[in-house]
């Protein structure tokens, strides 16, 4: 074998593992779910196999599921919008301090050494009729009952975004912190007040730190089931819990499966435009 | 000869030089190879045979610390099987669970109620105990056994293990005795108390109620679309569906809701913890019967010597009062002691005529239509 085809196999030799892994654990998986998305569930015992368009049908033409996939949409555009405002100060902060940027970043990534779930379930205690804000602001004298603030769209939505926020800020991070600070001084030397600079400068070159991180917020928050479990009230539902109610509520693996797929397929064309207009790489960056 | 022996064989041949190190390092990747492969199937091959531990999953909370404390702990000193604690917040999502896994993963399921036991007999999960290996069933309530017998007339995959009401627990502070018995089921769908009522986020026990409701029976529902609109009118006015039996624990003690109906043990453990919360059983309120379920290809010998243990007089006593759920055994053959009787939902007679259970046939052959019905009604529909 000569050296020019020994290198090109090398590639593929080390990517061997992660595309056996890929395969195994997410395509055929996959594969199979699809596969279900064809059959008809049984009013009891086993699901009968086949091809049956039903499942496809109901997911598609159903009221009731378009209406909560576009709620589900909201709450992420609104999740998203959110943790980039609360995150592009915050990061830009962190990369404009000198000296102690690393004790920043391990700050901003302590929140991921606790669960989720603890980090969701912590808010109950915190907004609750008798949880931290109501208890000191009857202290205060500000208020004489507690005010009801959980289990709401609302508090949904601060989950998300408390989940959520760590994500935005290391990828616009990431993209602050490429930017060579000498453009915003040849900017000011050019007249421009800072705050102009930042505009005309700054934010145009970290748009897609600021992209990328909308991306992920905006994708992990569509598929999000746990926040409205833990913070929601009866109505308030992500198309996620409709998944997880078909599969697990009404044993309805088939129509479950249906659903989980019209949710990726939905948010694969996000990506894909995504692709298009900016590239991976720059959500690669924002990961790494 | 074993696997020790062999290895030290072939590290012999090895250091002797009568084979290469590539064929040492070889055949032990290929000997690593082997055993990796062979171990998933074979845990399963001899779970019937070499038992080192049976898998047990229950309702977590309060329920799983008595099981633990004073079933699964003396068990393993006694027998030296361990038993894997597995715990759940439904049935439902249990279900989905096994009939994901493969045979043998699931041993021991408290499940509850018998459409549980008709649901497990249906995708043919279902085992079959040997009541000789099982003395202790013999102190278990005739009627309770009869619920399980009216689905497999010919064999038993479960033992009944306790019973219970899912009732209506309110906070005395806010909702005195008589205003509760008063309204009764009506409370949970009361205008005064918006935003303050909670509700089980099941759709048996959405349905049940909203029977109560409206004056219907709840094993007979002949005016679905004012049922449903109870159920609707209850969500409208609910501040929260709550999942677990911990999260209706914590709801009521946080006075976030004041109301809900409840599972009658989690209240009397609230009610035991100096929480001022009371239960009330309306009329035909839910009665509901657990039963300790072995699914099949489980080792059938340590679960029918697990659930005897547990079906003796003074472990099921002793699980009972720290559960807060009245045991299967039968008063009129057992003495319970002194606190067993005072719990709420005891039936001193044992024949359990006062509870209302749900009929397997009536709930089961609603499942499909009325579980999909209730996803959307509770999503404002």
């Amino acid at each position: 074998m000569s050296i020019e085809q020994r290198e090109a196999r090398q590639p593929w030799i080390l990517l061997t593992p992660a595309l056996t892994a890929v395969t195994l654990l997410l395509i055929v998986p996959l594969m199979f779910i699809v596969v279900y998305s064809f059959w008809l569930k049984s009013a009891v015992g086993a699901d009968t196999p086949g091809f049956f368009l039903d499942n496809w049908q109901e997911a598609l033409t159903d009221r009731f599921y378009r209406d909560i996939l576009l709620n589900t949409l909201k709450i992420s555009a609104i999740t998203t919008i959110a943790c980039a405002a609360l995150g592009y100060p915050a990061a830009y902060f962190i990369a404009r301090s000198k000296g102690n940027k690393v004790v920043l970043l391990v700050l901003l990534m302590l929140p991921f050494w606790i669960s989720y779930i603890i980090r969701t379930m912590s808010w109950i205690n915190i907004l609750g009729v008798s949880g931290a804000l109501n208890s000191a602001l009857m202290w205060i004298g500000i208020i004489n009952q507690p005010i009801q603030m959980l289990y709401n769209e609302t508090t949904v939505i601060l989950g998300l975004v408390h989940f959520l926020l760590p994500f935005m800020v290391l990828n616009i991070f990431v993209s602050l912190d490429g930017i060579d600070t000498n453009l915003e001084d040849a900017a000011s030397s050019l007249g421009a007040t800072r705050w102009q600079g930042f505009l005309q400068v700054t934010l145009p070159l970290s748009l897609p730190g600021l992209a990328a991180g909308g991306l992920l917020c905006f994708v992990l928050s569509a598929g999000t089931y746990i926040t409205p479990v833990i913070l929601g009230g009866p109505r308030d539902a992500m198309f996620a819990n409709l998944v997880y109610e078909a599969i697990i509520g009404q044993l309805d693996w088939p129509l479950g499966s249906a659903l989980s797929l019209l949710l990726l397929m939905v948010l694969g064309v996000l990506v894909l435009i995504y692709n298009r207009y900016l590239g991976m790489a720059q959500l690669a960056k924002g990961l790494g | 000869m074993d696997d020790t022996q062999r290895y030290e064989r072939l590290r012999e041949r090895f250091q002797n030089g009568d084979i290469s190190r590539r064929n040492f390092f070889g055949l032990l990747g290929a000997a690593g190879a082997a055993y990796g492969l062979q171990m998933p199937f074979a845990r399963q091959a001899f779970a019937q045979s070499d038992v080192s531990q049976v898998r047990f999953d229950g309702w977590g909370g309060v329920v799983s610390e008595a099981f633990r404390k004073f079933a699964f702990d003396p068990y393993t000193e006694a027998t030296g099987i361990t038993v894997i604690d597995g715990t759940f917040p439904g049935g439902d999502e249990y279900l989905a669970l096994v009939r994901a896994s493969q045979p043998g993963e699931y041993n021991i399921a408290h499940l509850s109620g018998v459409f549980d036991y008709a649901r497990y007999h249906s995708f043919e999960l279902n085992s079959e105990l040997n009541l000789a290996n099982i003395p202790n069933m013999a102190n278990v309530m005739p009627a309770l056994m009869n619920a399980f017998k009216s689905i497999t007339p010919d064999s038993l995959s479960a033992a009944p293990y306790n019973y219970g009401t899912t009732g209506l627990a309110y906070n005395r502070k806010h909702i005195s005795d008589e205003e509760m018995k008063e309204k009764g089921a009506k409370i949970l769908i009361d205008e005064t108390y918006k935003g303050k009522i909670g509700g089980w986020s099941d759709w048996r026990t959405r349905m049940w109620y909203a029977a109560l409701q409206t004056g219907q029976d709840p094993n007979d529902i002949q005016d679905l679309d004012a049922a449903w609109d109870a159920v609707r009118k209850h969500r409208d006015v609910a501040l929260k569906y709550w999942a677990s039996g911990a999260e209706l624990m914590s709801l009521m003690a946080e006075e976030e809701i004041y109301v809900t109906e409840g599972w009658s043990g989690r209240i009397h453990a609230l009610q035991e913890q100096g929480h001022d919360i009371g239960y009330y059983d309306p009329p035909k309120s839910f009665g509901w019967q657990e039963c300790l379920f072995v699914i099949k290809g489980s080792p059938m010998a340590a679960c029918e010597e697990l659930i005897n243990f547990m079906l003796d007089k003074d472990t099921s006593i002793a699980v009972a009062e720290g559960q807060s759920y009245p045991p299967a055994l039968d008063p009129t053959k057992v003495d319970l002691g002194e606190k067993i009787p005072k719990l709420p939902a005891f039936d001193a007679t044992g024949t359990l005529s006062g509870l209302t259970f749900a009929n397997p046939a009536y709930w089961n052959g609603n499942e499909a239509e009325w579980s999909k019905e209730f996803g959307r009604v509770q999503r404002g529909y």
